[in-house]
């Protein structure tokens, strides 16, 4: 899924095909590329998970998978919380640093 | 000072952010490469970790536990990839069962930490990126299961106010 999405023509799918059910051929238009290198982006798409294609006659149609696409979402999401909270307590920490008094090992030894 | 920014990178599934604290390189290094410091700010407030091995070489693992509220332990792993103190680190991150066996079924993470010097004090540069899909749709999995990790966030404003 690395790189699914790093093409702008492959975001560009993803949206398209979240409203309507798109077949490759209808995408192929909408894109100055000829309809093998649209399908070659399908493909990647739908290596990543983020896309399926159903045959519907002689067509192939695409669409996108939004529960994929939430799931990468939320991912990151997860990836934030975390890290903002590592963020703010090593801020913590070195703010000890400054008044070393608060923390001082020998406190209350004398 | 903390965060500076964060990109969360949908095209690439990658985690960026940027931090600038007002202490010098090796100060803040020495929050990643001394295993008390890290223990105390790695896992939440509610999910303390107590860091077993650290050693901070290429190849080198890092393994600790996080004790939640009813004495359960969570063991984690890194394994480091490359290292060159005080300016920069990587490694992945996994998390393991009880007996330290690295949990295939749990995500990973790839994370490259970068630290320069910047206005007298230090930017940190952190990138974390999912090895694979299934990794990332674990990652999602856990935080809609707990749903507790954004709480736990919440209470770290609170404990910082």
């Amino acid at each position: 899924m690395f790189h699914a999405l790093s093409d702008t023509t492959r975001r560009d799918i993803l949206r398209r095909c979240v409203r309507d059910d798109l077949s490759v051929s209808r995408l192929a238009e909408a894109y100055p590329m000829s309809f093998a290198a649209v399908q070659k982006h399908v493909a990647v798409l739908e290596r990543a998970g983020l896309v399926v294609k159903q045959r519907r006659g002689r067509e192939q149609i695409v669409r996108t998978d939004p529960d994929a696409v939430g799931r990468a979402r939320q991912a990151l999401d997860e990836l934030e919380t975390a890290w903002r909270g590592r963020v703010e307590r090593m801020s913590h920490l070195l703010a000890q640093d400054a008044e070393p008094d608060a923390h001082d090992p020998t406190e209350g030894q004398i | 000072m903390s965060v500076t920014s964060l990109d969360k990178d949908l095209d690439n599934l990658t985690f960026t952010l940027v931090a600038d604290f007002a202490a010098p390189v090796e100060r803040v290094w020495q929050l990643w490469a001394d295993p008390r410091q890290l223990e105390r700010w790695w896992g939440p407030p509610t999910y303390p970790a107590t860091v077993e091995e650290h050693d901070l070489t290429p190849g080198g693992d890092v393994t600790y536990f996080m004790t939640g509220p009813e004495g359960d332990k969570h063991r984690g792993w890194w394994r480091i990839a490359s290292v060159d103190a005080p300016t920069s680190l990587e490694f992945t991150d996994g998390f393991a069962d009880a007996d330290g066996v690295p949990s295939a079924d749990m995500p990973v993470t790839t994370t490259r930490v970068t630290l320069t010097e910047r206005d007298g004090g230090t930017r940190m540069e952190m990138r974390s990126a999912f090895d694979t899909r299934e990794q990332m749709d674990q990652l999602a999995k856990m935080g809609m299961e707990e749903g507790l990790r954004e709480a736990v966030g919440q209470m770290d404003g609170l404990l910082a106010g």
